[in-house]
């Protein structure tokens, strides 16, 4: 189903906030400004970062995304700035 | 001021920035947070160290004396707040950058910065080297969680990554001291090493806008001055520079929307070349340790879950072992006022310092173990990592009041006590966000309340069951807790729409890494924040605790006057012995006749609406130093004997039986319940007026938040009297 998923998603832009638990994907920009895109650049959010889609939180936000060898917190409308192509690891 | 900026004692004459040795060398430790710094700071340090608070602010201030290699004095280390950028988001950040670059309090800037850089988690971490190598001050790496590293597979070329660097690299294992003494010989060499420098270039267009601003300049600033000009937030003062910036600026948007990325890029290309040469066999994707933790401790139905248990057990743990130790203090306090009492010849200034000064402190210093207790798990749970995740669970929940998920924590501790939650909203970025954390804290039921609902329940509601089965008291109670909450999540609703009015606060928050948390650090992590408790709610404490006595104390009375006589009856239905009654009207008549007994008289047209006389009166003003002297008071003042057990018969009994002059009963079972109400809602602790005093730097919001939960609780408690009456009750 994974495999699936994957493949109808390959290659497409989607916004970090749309990617699907477990997948993996590269970034391509991050589009806001003033100091939250700021701390999401400086937390390694950085057009080119592998970025891996753990989980979403019980009520469905914020989402838990590993970055960098680490994990971080962030809310789907931070997510929602960040354009992201998926990749298969 | 005793919390302010007070040492390492800065010879006057060498606000020169080079390292002289006529004074010690001063050492900053900073780092990201979580990466180890804390523990590397205890082992440089041993237990020379100690804990004040930036002025103005209430960022903790640690500094601590570390022996180098014993040849050389010994230097001054400041260990700075976590953070994770030069371009700070939070006060925490400001603190640690403001010192870094020796803008803090006239303070030069650290002779070495030593840059703690998690092994484990290299490329983030060395944005924050990027940014201090542009920054030019000498510099040291310690490269801590070395040992995890290797477990993990992770090899890390120590000697590439020094010379792609420029700077000493040390790994270190703190907990085990190793690497110490490396770093003391790395960091003495630092000091006439030449400076360090950024290796990083921005793309072309960015590069020449720098230089040529870099060139405008008469002084010829450095470059990482010119880059905060180019791309930061302020403008420069100067209007000619500040004009050409602007110009430079617009060139750069003209070509690329997102031109201010530019150095973010840069520093983070130059870490992924770095990184690529210097770490060995990474593989970034495999699940950490953390994310299986994580399928149990966030998931979706056992998260919560577990987030409830969690906080039960603290809770309960809370409650039960601080029981004992408060006994203690309470009885210590006793037993030292009596002493004062019995070799102090009576008199007034006996009186103050028995029932002033020992009586009121000791009301206060009773929750000590309670408040340190809930700084020792609050530690844990920050230490563990557990805090991030209690956040992650909770965001979405706190977000709809427009609060932060950080904020669930200080207000869960609030239900023990608002001090160490309200203490504990500093990890909190946005200002506003805190304020308003602040200000709702208090109408979290604390334990001081509990005395208050078990008297009233005691008196007026013991043994009534609904429906057969359901306690009426532990309803009420419960539905005290529900009541706070809800006032609680309307206040912060509205706060955010009017007066803190802001955007709600992103959330880009790490998710540590579990970690075993160290016993040593979580103790200083509670002692030094209990302590801070003491010494700066100290102050206010006293003081009020002072007023309230002459409050109560003046004006004296002289004889037994008519009041005894009509209250007298209650006193010998009531009490034991006549010895203890006789000692106790005295108290009775000296309370009724003082400026709160007057006060109360003056109130009690005022506070009628919500059913309450005016012995009710006084008891209100009298528990403004805290919410459970409201049983003392009234204990006094029906001549109970004095006595603090809310579930003490004479007084349930008195209280019962109190009536008004007109021979009707004072208390009724809605009578009670409007006093719960109020005291749900109403602000009437000295302690927390210190406290927001001291975390908010200002008298503004202590005094708004005193005012809007009095009316608020007068509201609730009309409304819950008149409507009580109308549907019938008395």
């Amino acid at each position: 189903m994974h495999d699936a998923i994957l493949k109808s998603l390959a290659n497409h832009d989607l916004s970090l906030a749309h990617l699907p638990a477990g997948t993996h994907a590269r970034v391509l920009s991050v589009s806001g400004s003033g100091a939250v895109a700021r701390r999401l650049m400086e937390m390694g959010i950085v057009p080119g970062a592998h970025v891996h889609m753990i989980k979403s939180a019980p009520l469905g936000d914020p989402l838990e995304i590993r970055v960098r060898g680490y994990n971080l917190a962030v809310r789907k409308a931070e997510a929602q700035t960040i354009t992201v192509v998926t990749s298969d690891k | 001021m005793s919390t302010t900026f007070e040492s390492p004692a800065p010879a006057k004459e060498i606000v020169d920035t080079a390292f002289s040795a006529t004074r010690p060398l001063v050492v900053a430790l900073a780092g990201n947070p979580n990466a180890g710094k804390t523990t590397l700071f205890n082992a440089l340090t041993g237990l020379r160290q100690k804990v004040a608070n930036y002025p103005g602010v209430t960022v903790e201030r640690k500094e601590g004396l570390w022996l180098l290699d014993g040849a050389t004095p010994a230097a001054h280390v400041i260990d700075l707040p976590g953070l994770y950028s030069l371009d700070a988001a939070s006060m925490d950040e400001q603190i640690a950058r403001d010192i870094i670059t020796g803008k803090m309090g006239g303070q030069p800037p650290p002779d070495v910065i030593i840059c703690v850089v998690d092994a484990t988690n290299l490329d983030r971490n060395l944005y924050l080297v990027a940014q201090l190598l542009e920054y030019g001050r000498p510099l040291v790496v310690a490269l801590t969680m070395f040992d995890l590293a290797v477990k993990r597979n992770l090899r890390i070329d120590v000697g590439q990554l020094s010379a792609a660097l420029g700077v000493a690299v040390v790994p270190v294992t703190a907990a085990k001291r190793v690497g110490v003494e490396s770093l003391a010989k790395a960091v003495l060499r630092a000091v006439d090493a030449a400076l360090p420098s950024a290796g990083w270039q921005m793309a072309h267009a960015a590069e020449l806008e720098l230089a040529e601003l870099i060139g405008q300049d008469k002084n010829r600033i450095e470059r990482h001055a010119a880059l905060r000009d180019l791309f930061g937030e302020e403008l420069s003062q100067d209007k000619e520079r500040s004009i050409n910036i602007q110009k430079a600026r617009e060139r750069l948007a003209a070509n690329d929307p997102d031109w201010w990325q530019q150095p973010l890029l840069a520093r983070y290309d130059w870490i992924s070349e770095v990184a690529s040469r210097v770490v060995h066999n990474e593989d970034p994707h495999r699940s950490s340790t953390a994310d299986r933790i994580d399928r149990i401790l966030t998931h979706k139905f056992l998260g919560p879950l577990v987030l409830v248990v969690v906080l039960y057990l603290v809770f309960q743990t809370i409650f039960s072992w601080a029981s004992l130790p408060m006994d203690l203090i309470d009885k210590g306090f006793g037993v030292l006022g009596e002493a004062v009492r019995n070799n102090l010849s009576p008199g007034l200034l006996t009186d103050l310092l028995v029932d002033g000064v020992i009586a009121g402190v000791g009301g206060v210093l009773v929750f000590l173990p309670q408040i340190l207790l809930l700084f020792f798990f609050i530690a844990i749970l920050e230490d563990t990592g557990y805090m991030a995740r209690a956040a992650f669970l909770m965001d979405r929940l706190m977000r709809g009041v427009g609060l932060h998920g950080k904020a669930f924590m200080p207000l869960l501790s609030s239900f023990a006590c608002a001090i160490p939650g309200i203490m504990a909203t500093r990890t909190i970025e946005n200002p506003k966000d805190r304020l308003a954390t602040i200000m709702i804290a208090p109408f979290m039921s604390c334990s001081a309340r509990l005395p208050v609902y078990t008297l009233m329940i005691a008196a007026f509601f013991s043994g009534k069951k609904v429906l057969g089965f359901l306690s009426v008291g532990a309803l009420m109670i419960m539905s005290m807790y529900l009541l706070g909450i809800i006032v609680a999540v309307c206040v912060a609703f509205v706060l955010k729409r009017t007066i803190l009015k802001a955007p709600t606060p992103p959330l880009v928050m790490e998710m540590p890494p579990y970690r075993v948390p160290n016993l040593l650090t979580i103790m200083q992590t509670m002692l030094s924040r209990g302590g801070l408790f003491v010494k700066r709610a100290g102050t206010v404490i006293l003081a009020i605790s002072i007023l309230l006595w002459a409050l109560v104390a003046f004006p004296r009375a002289s004889k037994p006057s008519q009041l005894t006589k009509t209250t007298s009856s209650v006193s010998q239905t009531a009490s034991g012995p006549d010895a203890t009654t006789q000692g106790t009207d005295e108290k009775g008549e000296q309370l009724r006749q003082s400026f709160a007994g007057q006060a109360g008289h003056i109130l009690e047209p005022v506070i009628a609406p919500l059913g309450f006389d005016w012995k009710m009166g006084v008891a209100l003003i009298a528990s403004f130093a805290a919410r459970e002297v409201l049983v003392s008071t009234l204990s006094i003042i029906y001549n109970a004997g004095s006595n603090d057990d809310a579930k003490s018969d004479s007084l349930i009994k008195a209280v019962r039986d109190a009536k008004r002059p007109d021979g009707s009963h004072a208390w009724s079972p809605l009578v009670a319940l409007s006093m719960m109400v109020f005291f749900v809602l109403a602000c009437q602790c000295m302690s927390t007026i210190a406290i927001v005093r001291r975390e908010t730097n200002s008298w503004r919001w202590p005094l708004f938040m005193v005012g809007y939960m009095t009316v608020l609780a007068y509201v609730a408690s009309f409304l819950t009297y008149q409507g009580g009456r109308l549907f019938g009750f008395s």
